[in-house]
C-alpha cells in the first residue's frame, strides 16, 4: 500500500459515525452567516436589513481574487448586519436572515436528479465554481477558483482528490464517497476539464475499503480516474503528503503543488463543484460529523449554512454532560471552541466532543532527546530543537532550521514522551518568523 | 461545565518517559534472572544496593542540593542503577558500588541537569570510575555455578575476554550464549540479552541503527583483523563481554546517543571500531565502555547533521 515517506503516526482513528447516514438538519428560524468564511478578505455585504432574499441568492460578493461569494442558505428577510463573537472569541461580521418558507432561487436545479454529462469550457466552469463561492472543504477554506488558476509557468498534469481523511473522527468525506459517489466521479471530470488534464488520481486510506469499492466500481467506467488504496497514517491528507504518497513527486519547500503539476482538491469540494457546474446550486449547505465517545449517538449531518451548530448537536442528543473540550473538526488540527452556540460555516466539517479526561493539558518532564518527534515530523524537521529555540526566542536560527516547512499536523506534541507542548510553541516562532520575513521584504522594497 | 480551551493537538499518544523507561527495565529482566542463576545472592545483593543507592542519590540530591521536586517517579535512576550493576562483578563489596552509584548519579547525571542533560551515560561514568579507582576489586570476576550463597566470598577466575588476552581460551560457544562463564554481572548471557532488545525494538523503545552498526561494524573489523591473523574470530568477539549489553543497552541510551538515523548509525561504527581496536591493541581486555563514552563526547556534533527534510532544494539555487 502505498503512503508518503517520511515520519508521520498511527493515532486510533475513533472512526465512530462512520457507519451511519447522512441527515437533514432541519432549516432553522434564524441563520446568522459570516462574511469570513474562507482564507482571503472576507466578502462585502451587497444586502440591506429589511431586504427579502431566496435559498442560492447571493448575499455577500468576493472582496478580490482571493475571496469568495457568500449566498444565503434560507429564504426570508435580512434582519440585520452586525458584529457577533464567534466560538474562538474572534469578533466578526455576520447577516443575520429570519427565515419565511423555503423558495429557492428559479435558476437552481432542486429536480434531485442527477446529471451525468457537462460539456462546458473550462473557463465557464471555473467561472461557475467561483460565482458559487465554492472553497476547499477540508477546513483550510482556500477559494477553490484561485487553487483551479495555478500560475502559468506550471503545467499541470495531474488532479489529485484527496479521500484520505486521516484526521480522527471525522467521517464526512467517507459518507460522501459512499452516498454521493457518482456525483463526485462527475464532479471529478468536471474539475479535469477545467484543468484541462486527462488523469485523476482518489487516494482513499485502507480504514475506508466501502468507500475504495464504491469509487472503484464507478472509476471502472470512467476514462483516467483511478482509485488508490492509501496506508492508514496522519497526516496522509496534508497537501505534499499525499501527492508524495500517491505520485512519489515531492513538492519542494516553499513551493506550491502546481510545481510539479498538480491539483489537490478534497472530496467534499469535489461534490460541491458537482451542485454548482450541474445543479447551479452554491455552496449552501456543510455535510459534517458529529462525534465523542461519551455521545449518545454519533451521527453525519446535511446542515445549511448559518444553523446553530447546537441546533445539529441537538438533533443527536446534544453535547454530552462530561464534555471537557469541544472542538471544531478532529482532535489533530482542530481548534477547541468556548460553546457550541456558533453559525455552521464553510469551515464546519464536523465537531468533536472530547471528555474532560481524556483532554487534559499535560504537566511536561524535561527533554530526553528520544528523538521521536523526529521521527514523526513528516516535514523532517527536528521539533525539540525548535521548541527550545522558540523558548529563547532565537527567530533566526528557526528560520534557518526551516521553521516555515511545518504545516501544524501536531505529530511531534501527540508522540513526546515527555509531553512538551512542542507545537504551541513552534507556532509562536512560525507566527514571528513569518513577520520578520514580511518586513524584510517590504524593506526591500 | 467549563470548557478547556488549548491549541491542537488535542489527543495524546499516552505514551510517557516513565513507560519508555519501564520498557527498559523489563528488557533487562532476562539477563538479570541469567546472573541471579549463575552468581546467586552477589547477583542479587549488587542489583539491590546498585538501584537503592542510585534512587537514594537521585532523589537527596535533588532534594537538598538543588531543592526542587524529585523526579525518581520517571524510573530513570533505577534503570542507571540496574545498567551499573549489570557492569559490576558480583562479588564487589557493598562500600565501593555505593561510590559508583554516587558517582554516576552525582557526576554523571545531576551534575550536568538531570536526565536528559548528561552528556555521558550516567552508569558508565559510574563504572569506569570504580573501574580506574579500584582496578584489583573490579576486574576480579567470581566463577559461575558455585551455588546460590556467595558474594563477598566467591572463588574467582578470569573472563574469556581475560583468556583471550593471555591465550588461553577454553570455552564453548553455548556456554557464552547461555552465560556458562565469569564476568560482569549482566553481560553473561548473549541470549538473555538479546531477548531483552528484540523486546526493546518491538516496543519502539530504541530503534535497530545503533546496535546494528555496532555489532556489524565490530564484526567486520574482527573479521579483517582475524584474516591477517590478530586477536580472535568474530563469533568470540560478538558474545564476549559487554559487546551485546553495551550495543543494545548502554550505546542506545537516549540523552547520550545521536538522534538522526545518520548520527546514530556513524555513532555505531565509531563505537565498534574503538571497542574492537581496544580490545585488541590496548591494555584493558573490554573496550565497549570506553567506546560508548568516547562516542558519547562526539554525540553533540553529530546532532547537528539534521534529518531529511522533505522538500529539500535538490540543487542550491544560483
Amino acid at each position: 500500500m502505498k503512503t508518503f515517506k517520511i515520519g508521520g503516526i498511527h493515532p486510533h482513528d475513533n472512526k465512530l459515525s462512520a457507519g451511519r447516514r447522512f441527515e437533514q438538519v432541519p432549516v432553522p428560524k434564524e441563520v446568522i452567516i459570516q462574511l469570513n468564511q474562507h482564507i482571503g478578505a472576507p466578502a462585502i455585504p451587497i444586502v440591506e436589513p429589511g431586504e427579502e432574499v431566496k435559498v442560492g441568492q447571493l448575499i455577500a460578493k468576493a472582496n478580490g481574487f482571493v475571496s469568495a461569494n457568500i449566498h444565503s442558505s434560507v429564504s426570508g428577510k435580512v434582519s440585520k448586519i452586525d458584529t457577533i463573537t464567534d466560538a474562538w472569541g474572534t469578533r466578526q461580521q455576520a447577516i443575520f436572515i429570519d427565515v419565511e418558507g423555503d423558495v429557492w432561487m428559479p435558476d437552481i436545479d432542486t429536480s434531485c436528479k442527477f446529471k451525468p454529462t457537462c460539456n462546458l469550457s473550462a473557463e465557464v466552469i471555473k467561472q461557475k465554481i467561483a460565482d458559487a463561492g465554492i472553497v476547499g472543504l477540508g477546513g483550510a477554506c482556500f477559494p477553490t477558483h484561485v487553487k483551479l488558476n495555478p500560475p502559468k509557468e506550471h503545467a499541470i498534469d495531474t488532479l489529485i482528490i484527496n479521500g484520505a481523511e486521516c484526521e480522527p473522527y471525522l467521517t464526512p468525506n467517507h459518507r460522501l464517497m459512499i452516498e454521493k459517489g457518482e456525483e463526485i466521479m462527475v464532479g471529478v471530470q468536471i474539475l479535469m476539464r477545467a484543468l484541462g488534464v486527462d488523469r485523476a488520481l482518489i487516494g482513499i486510506e485502507s480504514n475506508k475499503q466501502d468507500a475504495i469499492d464504491e469509487l472503484d466500481r464507478i472509476a471502472a467506467r470512467k476514462e483516467g480516474i483511478e482509485v488508490i488504496k492509501l496506508k492508514k497514517k496522519y497526516p496522509q491528507g496534508g497537501e505534499k503528503q499525499l501527492i508524495q504518497a500517491l505520485t512519489d513527486r515531492e513538492v519542494e519547500s516553499g513551493q506550491l503543488p502546481s510545481s510539479v503539476g498538480v491539483v489537490v482538491q478534497n472530496i467534499a469540494t469535489v461534490f460541491a463543484v458537482y451542485e454548482a457546474v450541474q445543479l447551479n446550486k452554491p455552496l449552501i449547505e456543510m455535510y459534517m460529523s458529529i462525534s465523542g465517545k461519551e455521545m449518545e449517538q454519533n451521527g453525519n449531518f446535511c446542515a445549511r449554512i448559518g444553523t446553530s451548530v447546537k441546533d445539529v448537536v441537538a438533533m443527536i442528543g446534544g453535547m454530552p454532560e462530561n464534555t471537557g473540550k469541544i472542538i471544531a473538526g478532529g482532535p489533530m488540527m482542530g481548534k477547541a471552541m468556548i460553546h457550541i452556540d456558533t453559525p455552521v460555516t464553510k469551515r464546519t466539517t464536523g465537531i468533536t466532543f472530547i471528555s474532560a479526561k481524556s483532554a487534559p493539558r499535560f504537566k511536561a518532564s524535561a527533554c530526553i532527546r528520544c528523538a521521536r518527534c523526529i521521527q514523526a515530523c513528516p516535514m523532517g524537521l527536528e521539533p525539540y530543537l525548535l521548541y527550545k529555540k522558540a523558548l529563547r526566542q532565537d527567530w533566526d536560527f528557526m528560520e534557518a532550521h526551516h521553521i516555515m516547512d511545518c504545516m501544524e499536523c501536531g505529530c511531534c506534541t501527540f508522540t513526546c514522551p515527555s509531553r512538551q507542548p512542542l507545537l504551541d510553541y513552534i507556532r509562536v516562532g512560525k507566527a514571528t518568523v513569518a513577520n520578520n520575513i514580511r518586513a524584510r521584504k517590504s524593506n526591500e522594497k | 461545565m467549563k470548557k478547556l480551551i488549548s491549541p491542537a493537538p488535542h489527543i495524546h499518544s499516552g505514551d510517557s518517559v516513565t513507560r519508555r523507561m519501564g520498557y527498559v527495565i523489563l528488557a533487562l529482566l532476562p539477563a538479570w534472572g541469567v546472573s541471579l542463576w549463575q552468581f546467586g545472592l552477589g547477583a542479587l545483593l549488587v542489583t539491590a544496593i546498585s538501584v537503592a543507592s542510585c534512587v537514594l542519590f537521585e532523589f537527596l540530591i535533588q532534594r537538598f542540593l538543588l531543592k526542587k521536586a524529585s523526579t525518581i517517579g520517571d524510573l530513570s535512576a533505577i534503570v542507571t542503577g540496574l545498567l551499573l550493576a549489570f557492569n559490576l562483578p558480583s562479588n564487589l563489596p557493598w562500600w565501593i558500588i555505593i561510590i559508583g552509584a554516587l558517582v554516576a548519579i552525582g557526576i554523571g547525571k545531576m551534575s550536568f541537569g538531570g536526565l536528559g542533560n548528561n552528556p555521558f551515560n550516567p552508569a558508565l561514568v559510574g563504572r569506569v570510575f570504580l573501574l580506574i579507582s579500584f582496578p584489583a576489586q573490579m576486574t576480579s570476576w567470581p566463577l559461575p555455578n558455585q551455588g546460590f550463597m556467595h558474594y563477598m566470598n566467591a572463588e574467582t577466575g578470569a573472563t574469556p575476554l581475560a583468556k583471550i588476552a593471555n591465550g588461553s581460551l577454553n570455552i564453548s560457544l553455548n556456554d557464552l550464549l547461555i552465560g556458562q562463564t565469569g564476568g560482569s554481572l549482566g553481560e553473561v548471557s548473549a541470549i538473555a540479552l538479546i531477548i531483552g532488545a528484540v523486546f526493546l525494538l518491538a516496543t519502539g523503545t530504541i530503534r535497530y541503527y545503533i546496535p546494528v552498526s555496532i555489532l556489524g561494524t565490530a564484526a567486520v573489523f574482527t573479521a579483517i583483523l582475524h584474516a591477517c591473523g590478530i586477536g580472535t574470530d568474530v563469533l568470540t568477539q560478538l558474545l564476549t563481554g559487554g559487546m551485546i549489553l553495551g550495543a543494545c543497552f548502554m550505546a542506545t541510551d537516549y540523552a547520550t546517543s545521536p538522534m538522526t538515523k545518520l548520527g546514530q548509525i556513524i555513532f555505531g561504527v565509531g563505537i565498534g571500531i574503538i571497542t574492537v581496536l581496544i580490545r585488541e591493541f590496548g591494555i584493558y581486555p573490554e573496550g565497549m565502555s570506553f567506546a560508548i563514552l568516547i562516542m558519547n563526547a562526539v554525540t553533540p556534533l553529530l546532532n547537528r547533521l539534521t534529518p531529511r527534510r522533505f522538500g529539500a532544494p535538490k540543487k542550491k539555487k544560483q
